[in-house]
């Protein structure tokens, strides 16, 4: 019941509600929680409400730190050579 | 953008994450690790995460499922309602089928009874606008992540001068639970994977008391297999090094100080109360309840109901299952009499449950 899943904003409408899209499928979500959010950002949404932003440099900077794992475990690599 | 988040599913980095994790210098130490979010369950169970760990390392679930942790004599009261003349009860679809000491809302409805199923509160505030002479009454439960949701169509009820809509409130707030459970000597918790999107709203600094009081380790981590991993390694690191703190693994969605809008609509509807989990029993502070300004919405006062005192099913553990202390398995009734189809016990009935996770990847 915590499902909450990230969407696009493709359209703001009247009463703080926009319409989100996922995958192909859209509907009606209510910004009430999330009012400064805006087209094109990418929202968590759970039932039927945008809940925070998704901060897209957040997400690279955290897949860069698996990069980051990555090149600390090749150094390791290279000392057991 | 989403495409990148197909990269927290990459197999080789999850290969690459559980080797840092092995190469960490646990010397044999047995270390247990508790998520406290029923997505997390799922997903940890979905993906096979604890297999990946080293043997040593012991994830158990906490009381994550808002439906699960949900009294008995809540449901209980939810049925006496839904019986009333002419009301329309409306409820997020996981509650239909919770047993309650007698029947549950599937069965009230092939009894008659008027039960919706509703994706949003907004929704549920619709069927009262189309229905104005009916009573509508919400079933709000849920944590910090949905109950302000339900604020939130609290506020358009009074906006849209809406007066049949009333709501049956049982909602619960994680870090009072956590409290609790981390102060309970036989559950042993050295580390804690917070809940993701709780803390979207409520914000990560709401977890400093945990490393701060009581030296357990915190990670706030997102849902997809690399970011569970990533968040095992940071819990470990913390425990090893003996550096309890909070780190935010799932900074693309969480801040320290979480969701402002949503916590004044919180503040402004709620205040906190005693909260009655199923299984654990009364933690301090750890439920809401409407302040006396919104009490007009609260369901129980619009209708006289009285239930007999509830009845927990004999045989069902769920109480030292949602405590982490004991697994699905030591249940003599898992898997044979207690099944998603039939469940006995509530952490059978939504998928994010204890043992409907453990049944459905079993
Ligand atoms: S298997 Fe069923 S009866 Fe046993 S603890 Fe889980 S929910 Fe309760």
């Amino acid at each position: 019941m915590c499902v909450a899943i990230p969407m696009k904003i493709q359209e703001l409408r009247e009463n703080n509600l926009c319409v989100a899209e996922i995958g192909g499928v859209s509907r009606e979500i209510s910004l009430m929680l999330l009012p400064d959010a805006r087209v094109d950002d990418y929202v968590i949404v759970h039932a039927g409400f945008a809940i925070e932003k998704l901060d897209e440099k957040e997400a690279l900077a955290t897949i860069d730190l698996f990069r980051e794992l990555d090149e600390s475990l090749r150094m390791d690599e290279t000392d057991h050579e | 953008m989403l495409k990148y988040l197909q990269e927290y599913r990459s197999p080789k980095d999850a290969l690459r994450l559980q080797e840092k994790i092995r190469r960490l210098p646990l010397n044999g130490r047995r270390i247990t690790l508790m998520e406290v979010c029923g997505s997390h369950t799922m997903a940890i169970h979905k993906f096979g995460i604890r297999e990946l760990l080293p043997e040593t390392v012991r994830l158990i679930s906490g009381p994550g499922c808002p439906v699960c942790v949900t009294g008995m004599e809540y449901i209980d009261t939810a049925l006496a309602l839904a019986a009333q003349q002419g009301v329309i009860m409306a409820t997020f679809g996981d509650m239909v089928k919770v047993p309650g000491s007698r029947s549950s809302l599937q069965l009230a409805r092939s009894e008659g009874c008027d039960v919706r199923v509703v994706y949003s509160t907004l929704d549920a505030l619709k069927l009262a606008r189309e229905n104005p002479a009916r009573p509508v009454v919400f079933l709000a439960i849920g944590f910090e992540t949905t109950a302000p949701t339900i604020a939130a169509s609290l506020l358009e009820a009074r906006r849209q001068s809406i007066t049949n809509y009333s709501v049956l409130v049982a909602h619960k707030t994680m870090p009072p639970a956590m409290r609790a459970l981390a102060a309970d000597p036989g559950i042993g918790v050295q580390g804690y994977i917070c809940p993701a999107h709780v803390s979207a709203v409520i914000g990560w600094k709401a977890y400093d008391f945990l490393p701060q009081e009581f030296g357990v380790a915190c990670a706030v981590t997102g849902f997809e297999p690399l970011d569970i991993l990533q968040g095992v390694y940071l819990l470990l690191r913390q425990v090893i090094r003996d550096e309890p703190r909070v780190d935010n693994e799932y900074s693309r969605v969480v801040s320290p100080d979480g969701n402002p809008a949503a916590l004044d609509m919180l503040k402004e509807v709620f205040e906190p109360c005693d909260g009655n989990w199923r299984g654990v029993g009364m933690i301090p502070g750890s439920g809401l309840t409407l302040r006396s300004s919104w009490r007009e919405y609260d369901a129980t006062r619009r209708f006289a109901v009285e239930c007999p005192p509830a009845q927990e099913p004999p045989g069902c553990i769920c109480g030292d299952i949602l405590k982490g202390r004991r697994d699905p398995v030591h249940c003599r009734l898992f898997g044979t009499v207690c099944t998603p189809e039939h469940p006995v016990g509530a952490c059978m009935v939504s998928a994010e449950g204890t043992c409907a996770a453990w049944y459905k990847y079993r």
